[in-house]
């Protein structure tokens, strides 16, 4: 029986924590992932759960920590945001290569400078190749399910790795919401046992961990991880088909909307995907062909999916909350035209970068893009490959 | 049961020869006998820092360490235990079946007193039940010598050498083992390898099996960092207690003792004298020198006797 809830993002996340019942979570506050740890304390304090609460000192030690009890045998979870997930980056890479299955709650906040608490993709997109699989939510029901669903991800024998589940700060995290919870003994039969083969606590297989690995080793353990990290797809969608019985909720590597006969499409990721979908349905209403892909997966990349679900469209406009810097366009923006490269040509494909510092986004931003797609089908030219949307210019 | 030197030299070698740490190294010794103060019957998860120790005995497809052992990143072992501890009360609290284990961290001085020592303080306060052993070697010795805050004042280090205008690193080390005694932990000692390892063992032994967070600082000397003769290990101990550059103590409850008080002090010099590091300190002319780390040494000597419980 599903239990029908008004929730937060955060508080739907603390409470999967919480019918999950992890061993360890090590965690520190940060604005606006903070109430993750905040509400799970109190399940710590009022026995409802049998985790030990490890109140850190950095959000360095809090992953730190992470993998040591996850190497140790144990379920180990945290929740960060911002400077919280770039305090971590040394570690994130140390916990994926250990092929450590730890859960990550990633409440997605600016990085500084200057310093912003409000959202965008800064901080989750810096870590994107740092290992770690990558689930993106759209509001409160996506951040609990992929939570969830994460866990069994990350533990599937064909994959341990470390998985974190990225929804929006304030916009996902704070807003109340409704949405169906699973029953707790669901959960805790959903995710299962976890138990390793091995692990530091087995005395009778005591085992080494971290070691130093010279030129002679390194880069096949490199290639390994890279290979699982590819092929964990099938792990992702085998749990997803598993969810949806459990559930009805049906989850894949990305969300088509209205894709079937689109000829203008928007990649965009997390909140404002249903900002979008609004804008969809009303350029609909108007007989315009426009459609919608939702980036679930986003680590490992859905390559050949992707390019298939985009292969019909005239223009694509890829949304980036998050700018690299680096004079080619935004992460989601290169991935998807390194994806279309040599298998859909010639579909003209444009970069956004929208809604950096936590600025807001509205539904005629949305119809801008989507003008401007179509002027490109129109016309047959791209004008600018890199724009930016909602920002004051001069 | 009364120490003997003997019985513990029998108990089960717990990290493996053929590691490849430097011969004459202070750091093996220390991490041997600390293994040998834990029960036969005991397991033990070891962490270690990335130092010496650390690049020297887990070379992948080796391990010396016939415990478990996990080594993550330089500045965190305090924090990568505390993890490894924390499953320990889970499963204890949970009812699963779980084997005596004890929870030990190893690190040198950069490790502890400068890039770790935020994850071994937030380890200390919160408590859990682990020993944290910092080897100190005066220096980043596993990156080539570089000073570090446990270098004593004047040290020729790799990036505080000794030139024409300034003469070696020009400030004395922090006092670490008193920055932990500040955390209120229930054991806290500062020790050594000395004669039959007595005081090593010991304060091993009450580390590990006192509740709650231990924490030792072992001076364990680098005959390459310290340019001393490789062989000459016990004797540079046994110099830096006679001088009482590193004089050994505990400190139970709040409550500090001595272990060691020398019945006449010895002068700095025949610490310093064996040592390349200080050489530049034996010019003529550079006298003044001497004298700064010997009225150094003597006020803190002073400011530990009055705070010993004993006298």
């Amino acid at each position: 029986m599903a239990i029908r809830e008004r929730l937060s993002g955060n508080e739907a996340v603390s409470i999967a924590m919480k019918q999950i019942n992890p061993d360890v979570v090590a965690a520190y506050p940060i604005t606006p992932s903070t109430e993750v740890p905040q509400y799970f304390s109190n399940y710590a304090a009022n026995g409802e759960v049998d985790t030990e609460f490890v109140p850190v000192e950095s959000e360095h030690s809090a992953m730190s920590a992470c993998i040591g009890a996850q190497a140790a045998g144990g379920r180990a979870m945290t929740a960060t945001s911002s400077q919280g997930l770039a305090l971590m980056w040394e570690m994130l890479y140390i916990a994926s290569s250990y092929r450590l299955p730890i859960t990550m709650a990633t409440i997605n906040r600016t990085l500084s400078g200057p310093i912003n608490i409000h959202c965008d993709h800064s901080d989750s997109m810096g870590a994107r190749d740092s290992g770690w699989i990558q689930i993106y939510s759209e509001n409160s029901q996506e951040a609990y399910d992929n939570f969830i669903q994460a866990v069994r991800i990350a533990e599937h024998p064909d994959v341990m790795l470390p998985v974190m589940d990225c929804f929006d700060g304030f916009i996902t995290s704070h807003k109340v919401e409704n949405l169906n919870l699973i029953e707790d003994d669901e959960v805790k039969k959903f995710v299962g046992k976890y138990n390793p083969p091995y692990h530091l606590m087995d005395k009778n297989k005591p085992m080494s961990m971290g070691p130093l690995s010279l030129p002679m080793y390194y880069f096949e353990s490199k290639r390994q991880q890279a290979e699982t990290m590819r092929g964990s797809i099938k792990a992702i969608l085998e749990v997803a088909a598993d969810f949806e019985k459990l559930t009805g909720r049906k989850y894949g590597l990305f969300e088509e909307y209205k894709m079937q006969d689109a000829e203008t499409a928007i990649v965009i990721i997390n909140s404002t995907a249903g900002t979008a979908k609004d804008c969809v349905d009303q350029l609909r209403e108007k007989g315009v062909k426009a459609g919608l892909v939702k980036i679930r997966v986003f680590r490992p990349f859905p390559v050949t999916q992707i390019v298939s679900a985009l292969s019909k469209c005239k223009a694509v406009a890829v949304m980036d909350r998050a700018d690299s810097c680096n004079g080619a366009g935004g992460p989601l923006f290169t991935d998807v035209t390194s994806a279309m490269y040599g298998r859909a040509d010639g579909i003209k494909v444009v970069n956004y970068i929208y809604g950096l510092g936590g600025r807001d986004v509205k539904i005629d931003d949305i119809h801008s893009v989507y003008n401007d797609l179509q002027e490109i089908v129109k016309t047959g030219t791209v004008k600018e490959v890199y724009n930016y949307l909602g920002v004051r210019e001069g | 049961m009364a120490y003997n030197l003997k019985e513990w030299a029998t108990r089960p070698e717990r990290l493996t020869g053929g590691h490849r740490l430097c011969a004459g190294c202070g750091a093996t010794p220390v991490v041997r006998t600390v293994l040998r103060a834990l029960k036969p019957e005991d397991h033990a998860v070891v962490s270690s820092a990335t130092c010496c120790l650390e690049v020297s005995s887990f070379l992948y497809p080796y391990t010396a360490w016939k415990d478990s052992f996990i080594h993550s990143a330089f500045e965190n072992v305090a924090a990568t235990i505390s993890g490894v501890e924390a499953v320990y009360k889970a499963k204890l609290r949970k009812g699963e079946n779980v084997n005596a284990t004890k929870f030990i961290a190893f690190a040198g001085d950069g490790g502890t007193y400068d890039i770790g020592l935020q994850a071994l303080s937030g380890a200390m306060e919160r408590g859990h039940d682990m020993m944290y052993v910092c080897y100190d070697n005066g220096a980043y010795m596993n990156t080539g010598i570089q000073r570090s805050g446990a270098s004593p004042k004047y040290s020729d280090t790799s990036t505080t050498p000794a030139g024409k205008t300034i003469p070696g690193k020009v400030q004395h080390s922090k006092n670490l083992t008193q920055i932990i005694m500040g955390h209120n932990i229930p054991y806290v000692a500062q020790t050594m390898p000395l004669k039959n390892f007595k005081d090593l063992s010991e304060k091993a032994e009450k580390g590990i099996y006192t509740p709650g967070a231990a924490f030792l600082n072992v001076l364990a000397p680098c005959p390459r960092g310290w340019r001393y003769d490789t062989a000459l290990l016990m004797e540079m101990c046994e110099l830096a207690l006679e001088t009482c550059v590193w004089p050994i103590y505990e400190i139970i409850e709040g409550k500090l003792t001595l272990n060691y008080i020398p019945k006449e002090k010895k002068p700095i010099e025949e610490y310093l004298k064996p040592q390349g590091r200080f050489s530049h300190m034996f010019k003529p002319g550079n006298e003044w020198m001497i004298e700064d780390v010997q009225s150094r040494v003597d006020r803190e000597w002073e400011k530990l006797l009055n705070m010993n419980e004993m006298k």
